[in-house]
């Protein structure tokens, strides 16, 4: 049985190195006209013969939906899917920052040059610059392609559109939508998809799920889904596939993604032979609202600007369990400030997260199991008077006096990090493009855009990037110059395919142990966490490695999956799911520790700067990760990545 | 068997103080069953616990006794993705202003409660299973004319048409729906009214919207008499019930735009 | 409901402004009576106007109730399954109350047209003594009590009809709605009390 297969047995080596691979479809010559090159090189589909050609899209988050739309409206016969009862349901809607675009509205001196340049630095160079350059240059097309379709974005009195500055970066080129943005890019894209799902251009299958990927002569050619209300599997053919799925951050299962997230349509592509590159970067944001028990199913983020006026601190004294304001000043350890006084509460994201999870480490948290530090409000109160924090933050507050029932105007807030956004998906080419010819890959699905750290505000710039802009051209591309066959559902690759998924999901339901579906997800996640989170040591990821395939082994042997397949069972749709997570798990693992050196949202302790800063090893990391299925120890496939525009340095905040 | 004892039994921390409940919770199987509320003891529930990790707690009880746990709809677990939706006691999303299920919290209730929990009840919105009801009518409505027709590609320089702050702000206030359908739930007529203006208000405030002002009203309006939704009586029961707080005038605002629609015809 | 409810309330208000025409004493009374039966004259013939109003009224009434029983019926589809627990509401007594105050207003209509109108119902009954017919109606408590609770229905039912429909009819600010409420309150006050005064007058003796 493939789900209980151990890799790398004998404790020796976990993975095995091929071939060096190459981006074959990027172009070169100068970056700045690259993509334009590159469009104009692609071959065209006749308008009248697009609708003889069927896509496939899976998901109907900010990519999935755009692209959609936008192969629909082009005339292609698009078939959709998502697991969600509806397509404006999906994840991207919980985005709150911003979207990035070069539009220097602010003549603050902003360019595509200098977005391209920051998201290369951001990235910890560890992304392709061909593909960050275009995104850059994409970013000024998508505030217009969103104003257009009525996302009302926040304006100035002028009428004019406003924009802020966002994670750091010395230029305002964030727009946003209060603290919404994702939910009203997302629903844009979902009113443009729900227009040609009226005319019919594009056939939508909410609640339906896909489990597996129909290769057929070296081709993705179609996929297995299950519908979920009432268990029917079926097979879609299509002449391409297109996953936009998502992130994989619910491996940790407490994280900052929507319950249903999930690995597995990439997980099962990859399987079926897709590449999965560099899954160790994972993004984890610091100030979440620690959890409040064992039961909690989810973290929920509060935005980063509370960092700008409240003060982070943990009670000097180990297990000190008097209430906040009982410290006194003299006893608390505003850790922070006293380790980075240049940059004091405002250290970017990673450092902070990890310097609370030290302070908790070493028995200094504060609030339920001892997992928190404070963010401290009162100074700021003291200091600009309760009403100007209230305007500054006053939903913020409102939202954690929600989850906590504590008043942070009185009491400390207590925050602690979660992973949020994962940087690693299946690996691409330029035209975004799977290893699997026929399947692309667009969104937080794919690796390409954000190297080892994501900038803030640049999710939402890359998934509709990838939807309304790239894509299309490069499906258009691939179906031009590509002699596909027909296919029948009679094939018996696809017969097979769906004789495995459903045995599978029979197998789960046979098991009937004495073990919820979800203990093992947040076992899993536990250990994840600990071993493969904000620190990772090779002795903890050994560890973690020994303990994965046993787990994984216990569940194939102890889950309970009540209910049956022919029906809407949730039980069943998150067993089939932490399955996959639990296969998944193994190769994040395994990459965190190939990857000996620290960069961006992967930090291994044996490669820090005497200040505690991350120290990356270019000279023999300076590759993204591919990484090959063989049902054993994976096959590590390395991809150079070269600079030629943005040079390479290593950054300092202390 | 190697029985450990179950880690997996999500408790509240120990010393924290909890709270015994009765749950009375609407079971139905299938759209073709009848359905009945079945009552459930559930001791120990931590205060902090959302409403939804309650019910998690006690599916993860109902599973290891080895019954069907309560199916309900659930994602993001933030209040914006609209997924979840239930009504406690008669209200829906139960009884915190502005917040939905997922972020209403058990501190809400006192130890003893007898929480009532059924699923949002409407013709246009039949029950799939359980707590879990078919809303794809509200999909039907967008897709009807709530939208503004833009070929990728083709749009115009974002600043070429500004709009006015507080025309922006307003079609914003509109804009914040996330299609859950309470104001359906709510409504004693079965209503979606309140959902309908608020795309339509969003739409057709804004300047982009302008082209398709008229048939956008007419279609949705239609779309939305077809799926079966009752009338508005202007109850204002909606409004109370909307997560987002969509004012009621947004409904005034739907019915200028129909009439000037239709005379205009 | 709307436009129907608006043609209503006008004649409502002439109605009760000429009532309190009684308070002038009972050939000031019986004089408006008769002239309400010859408005017009000599452009049309004797009642001719009074027949037109009266259609136009009877229009209106029975489009209302047919709009209300079709609304209604549409309502009553769109929730094939009641809540276990009996919902909430938030509104006012007013809102929950239109269809069962809607229907005690109509079966006062009629009552109310064979009691002064027709006369079938009425104890004095005759034709042209306006002022003694409804003092000797009024003059029986339980017929004042039915009125008055007829009025108190039509007091409630016109608070929410109003700026009820007024939405219908468009209006959308939150300023302009706060207005029409008040304005809504003061309507529903004035009729009611304003038909409330005569047959109270009457049963006290102020009228007889």
């Amino acid at each position: 049985m493939p789900e209980t297969t151990s890799l790398g047995s004998g404790g020796g080596s976990y993975w095995t190195v091929g071939d060096d691979i190459v981006d074959t479809a990027a172009p070169d010559g100068p970056i700045e006209t690259r993509w334009d090159r590159r469009k104009f090189a692609a071959k065209l589909v006749n308008p009248a013969n697009r609708r003889r050609h069927t896509v496939i899209v899976v998901g109907t988050g900010l990519a999935g939906g755009a692209a959609g739309a936008t192969l629909a409206e082009q005339g292609y016969k698009v078939i959709q899917f998502c697991f969600q009862d509806s397509p404006r349901r999906a994840h991207s809607i919980a985005a709150q920052g911003g979207i990035n675009a070069a539009k220097n509205y602010r003549n603050d001196g902003d360019s595509v040059y200098r977005l391209f340049y920051d998201t290369v630095k951001g990235g910890d160079f560890r992304a392709r610059e061909s593909n960050v350059y275009r995104l850059a240059q994409i970013s000024t097309q998508i505030i217009d392609q969103c104003v257009a379709q009525g996302v009302p974005f926040a304006r100035e009195y002028s009428g004019l559109l406003d924009t802020r500055s966002f994670g750091g970066v010395q230029v305002q080129r964030t727009f946003y939508a209060r603290g919404q943005t994702g939910q009203q890019l997302l629903i844009g894209a979902y009113q443009a998809l729900s227009r040609q799902i009226d005319a019919g251009g594009v056939e939508i299958h909410p609640r339906t799920e896909m489990l597996d990927l129909i290769v057929i002569d070296g081709r993705a050619r179609g996929i297995v889904a299950r519908d979920l209300v009432t268990g029917k599997i079926t097979p879609y053919l299509a002449d391409a596939v297109v996953l936009a799925t998502g992130g994989y951050g619910n491996v940790f299962f407490l994280s900052t993604n929507a319950k249903g997230s999930n690995t597995t349509a990439t997980w099962r592509a990859h399987r079926r032979g897709a590449l999965f590159a560099n899954p160790c970067y994972t993004q984890i944001h610091p100030t979440c609202i620690p959890r409040s028990g064992e039961y909690q199913g989810k973290l929920t983020l509060m935005s980063e600007s509370l960092r700008n006026d409240g003060r982070i601190w943990v009670p000097k004294q180990k297990g000190d369990t008097r209430s906040p304001d009982q410290i006194p000043e003299a006893e608390r350890d505003y850790y922070l400030e006293r380790i980075y006084p240049a940059f004091g509460n405002l250290v970017p994201r990673d450092i902070a997260s990890r310097a609370a999870k030290y302070q908790c480490d070493d028995g200094r948290g504060v609030g339920p199991g001892g997992l928190g530090v404070y963010l401290d409000f009162a100074d700021a109160i003291k200091r600009m008077g309760e009403d100007k924090v209230r305007e500054k933050y006053g939903n913020l507050f409102e939202m954690y006096e929600r989850i906590t029932g504590e008043d942070p105007y009185k009491v400390p807030m207590r925050i602690y990090p979660a992973v949020h956004y994962t940087m690693g998906g299946l690996w691409v080419d330029y035209d975004l493009q799977s290893s699997i010819p026929g399947m692309f890959v667009i969104g937080e699905a794919n690796f390409s855009d954000h190297g080892a750290n994501r900038l803030g505000a640049s999710a939402l710039m890359q998934g509709l990037a990838d939807g309304y802009f790239v894509l299309p051209p490069m499906i258009g591309n691939y179906i031009a110059s590509t002699k596909l066959g027909s296919v029948s559902l009679d094939d018996p690759t696809v017969t097979s395919v769906v004789g495995e998924v459903t045995g599978r999901l029979g197998r789960l339901l046979e098991i009937n142990g004495d073990r919820t579906p979800d203990s093992f997800h947040r076992e899993l996640g536990e250990l994840i966490w600990d071993e493969c989170g904000m620190g990772r040591t090779e002795a903890g990821l050994r560890k973690a490695l020994a303990r994965i395939p046993e787990l994984r082994e216990e569940f194939w042997r102890r889950v309970k999956v009540p209910g049956d397949s022919g029906e809407l069972n949730q039980s069943l749709e998150k067993a089939n799911r932490i399955a996959d997570f639990l296969e998944f798990g193994e190769l994040l693992c395994i990459d965190a520790l190939h990857r000996a050196e620290s960069c961006g949202g992967h930090f291994r302790e044996e490669s820090q700067t005497p200040d505690g800063e991350a120290l990356r090893d270019d000279e023999r990391f300076a590759y993204a990760a591919a990484w090959e299925y063989t049902g054993g120890a994976p096959v590590l496939h390395r991809e150079p990545l070269q600079f030629d525009y943005v040079h390479l340095a290593q950054r300092n905040y202390s | 068997m190697d029985v450990r004892a179950p880690r997996d039994e999500p408790t509240a921390l120990e010393g924290a103080p909890t709270v015994n409940l009765t749950l009375r919770i609407w079971r139905q199987r299938g759209p073709e069953d009848r359905g009945a509320m079945v009552t459930y003891d559930l001791p120990d529930v931590s205060p902090d616990m959302s409403f939804l990790e309650m019910l998690d707690v006690l599916n993860e009880r109902l599973i290891l006794e080895g019954e069907d746990p309560v199916a309900f709809d659930h994602d993001c677990r933030e209040g914006i993705c609209g997924a979840c939706g239930v009504v406690i006691n008669g209200q829906a999303h139960g009884p915190r202003d502005r917040t939905t299920t997922c972020q209403l919290h058990m501190r809400s209730f006192n130890d003893g409660d007898v929480i009532d929990v059924e699923p949002w009840r409407a013709g246009a919105f039949p029950v799939v299973r359980d707590l879990v009801v078919d809303r794809s009518s509200f999909d039907r409505i967008i897709g009807a004319g709530g939208y503004i027709s833009v070929v990728t590609g083709s749009a115009p320089e974002a600043h070429s048409t500004p709009v006015p702050k507080p025309v922006a702000d307003a079609a914003f206030d509109n804009a914040t729906c996330i299609g859950c359908g309470a104001c359906v739930a709510a409504c004693p007529n079965g209503s979606s009214m309140l959902f309908t203006s608020a795309k339509v208000t969003h739409l057709n405030l804004l300047p982009q919207g302008a082209p398709e002002r008229e048939t956008r009203v007419r279609n949705m309006v239609e779309a939305m008499d077809a799926e079966g939704f009752g009338g508005c009586t202007n109850t204002g029961e909606c409004t109370v019930a909307c997560p987002k707080g969509i004012p009621l005038t947004s409904i005034g605002n739907l019915n200028r735009e129909y009439l000037r629609a239709v005379t205009r015809r | 409901m709307a436009v129907t409810g608006a043609v209503m309330l006008l004649y409502l208000l002439a109605h009760m402004l000429g009532n309190l025409k009684i308070f002038f004493g009972r050939e000031s009374f019986d004089e408006y009576a008769h002239w309400l039966r010859s408005i017009g004259v000599p452009a049309l013939h004797g009642a001719w106007l009074l027949w037109i109003m009266r259609a136009l009224l009877l229009a209106a009434v029975v489009l209302h109730a047919a709009s209300a029983y079709q609304l209604s019926r549409r309502d009553l589809r769109a929730r094939p399954q009641k809540y276990s627990h009996r919902q909430r509401l938030e509104a006012s007594y007013a809102v929950n109350t239109m269809r069962y105050g809607g229907i005690i207003i109509g079966l006062f209509i009629i009552y109310h047209l064979l009691d002064f109108t027709a006369l079938t119902l009425n104890r004095n009954g005759v034709e042209g003594a306006a002022y003694d017919n409804v003092v000797s109606s009024f003059s029986v408590w339980w017929v004042t009590l039915f009125y008055i609770i007829a009025m108190l229905a039509l007091g409630l039912h016109i608070h929410h009809g109003f700026w009820s429909a007024a939405r219908t009819l468009g209006v959308h600010s939150a300023a302009r709605e706060k207005n029409l409420k008040a304005v809504a309150t003061v309507l529903a006050v004035l009729l009611s009390a304003g038909f409330m005064v005569v047959p109270i007058a009457v049963l006290a003796g102020l009228v007889d």
